[in-house]
């Protein structure tokens, strides 16, 4: 890569400050009653996910696995230009909804968020915050050649390159961008991992929290929410 | 057309040579102080209405930012460009948001994306695109796009470049004869 500016040094000692009502701060009360606020951790739960355990007996885990692999909501969160490819799917020229699939328009009615192309900074803290607000077990799906290397994407100063670095992936779909059979093909092969007990992501995402907590923040200078914020 | 515009502008205000593109496409290049007296006349006596573009480029050899305000006469399908040019160790321009209200818009982004201040410009000093930006502004030439990329960012193994024509050359012909 020779267009690479050898000397030039990222900024890394400048801190974003706070936005001013999120800062912590003392309120007297009108009857002289003195109050302590932080706004971060007050209107928040704070405590981190856990893993959910696996039945003791297989044969009731598989049949688990078998009802989730029935039961896919998709959260309507297009964050690139691969949500265009998520229209056709849903409306009668490929009708996801024969196999099961259906979108809903909020984090709590969902478990599989599908990140449809680029991710750019500013997006990856709304899709954190839909990933945790989303119930387990969940399922993560990055769409897209932007979410698996940064594609086209790969000298954006804004545009993170590895979705797995942030957020814990069960699938891949390669394409630039794949067209809607694929991406029914990929919900199939979601299907069987889920059917297998592989797609753990979930679980996964509980166990390196801390690992996925540094790298979110690596990147993203305004940390203006909780830690985590279901 | 166009050419007796400047004529006729240059008399007042002092003006650079005209530079064509097309028949109803010219720009020149301006002083500061005028900017805004120029601007005015444009817009209520020669039917410039439209400010289709405010933006910038970074001469960095030259150490100076150039505005350019692009604006549209639409009856007479005509195009003026205005270019104004900035210090860049300092870049202070001038707001001219009370004349349109759209170049607040413009004045935000250029404030951000190349760190050119607008004194006055509403908003102006809030984030417009970038969230907790704390580098220098992403616009600027001696940004290097790259290199905040790979230290920002981790790379997955695997990724080859193949620059194009030696990659077919080499993929066409293996034994290097063409």
């Amino acid at each position: 890569m020779k267009d690479i500016d050898k000397s030039f040094r990222k900024d890394t000692e400048t801190e974003f400050p706070l936005r001013e009502e999120l800062r912590p701060r003392s309120v007297t009360a009108p009857d002289g009653q003195v109050i302590e606020i932080d706004p971060l951790q007050d209107y928040f739960c704070q405590e981190p996910p856990k893993v959910h355990k696996q039945s003791y007996f297989k044969i009731v885990e598989d049949f688990y696995n078998w009802a989730r692999a029935h039961s896919l909501w998709i959260l309507g969160f297009g964050t690139g230009c691969g949500a265009i490819e998520m229209r056709p799917l849903m409306t009668p020229r490929f009708d996801a909804y024969r196999y099961g699939i259906q979108w809903r328009p909020t984090p709590r009615q969902a478990n599989l968020l599908v990140i449809s192309g680029y991710l750019s900074v500013k997006t990856l803290k709304r899709a954190i915050r839909a990933y945790e607000q989303m119930p387990s077990p969940k399922y993560v799906v990055g769409l897209g050649s932007c979410t698996i290397n940064g594609g086209m994407y790969w000298d954006s100063y804004n545009t993170i390159k590895r979705l797995d670095d942030y957020l814990p992936v069960d699938l891949y779909i390669a394409g630039c961008m794949p067209r809607p059979e694929a991406l029914l093909a990929g919900f199939m092969d979601l299907k069987k991992l889920i059917r297998k007990g592989k797609a753990e992501g979930a679980n996964k995402y509980a166990e390196n929290f801390d690992w996925y907590k540094a790298n979110q923040k690596s990147v993203i200078k305004d940390w203006d929410m909780p830690d985590y914020n279901w | 057309m166009m050419r007796d515009l400047h004529d006729h502008l240059k008399t007042r205000y002092r003006l650079g040579d005209l530079a064509e593109r097309r028949g109803n496409l010219a720009f020149v290049d301006v002083e500061r102080a005028d900017l805004r007296a120029l601007l005015v006349e444009l817009r209520d006596v020669h039917g410039f209405t439209h400010l289709s573009l405010l933006t910038a480029v970074d001469w960095i050899e030259e150490g100076r930012f150039q505005l350019t305000y692009l604006m549209n006469n639409r009856a007479a399908n005509r195009t003026l460009g205005l270019r104004v040019f900035l210090d860049r160790a300092d870049p202070v321009g001038d707001t001219i948001h009370d004349l349109w209200p759209t170049a607040a818009t413009y004045q935000r982004e250029l404030r951000e994306m190349f760190g050119i201040a607008f004194p006055g410009s509403p908003r102006v000093d809030e984030e417009f695109i970038l969230e907790g930006w704390t580098d220098m502004p992403p616009y600027r030439r001696d940004f290097d796009t790259l290199a905040y990329s790979q230290q920002t960012f981790s790379d997955r193994e695997g990724r080859e470049t193949h620059d194009p024509r030696s990659h077919m050359a080499k993929k066409l012909y293996p034994e290097g004869q063409r």
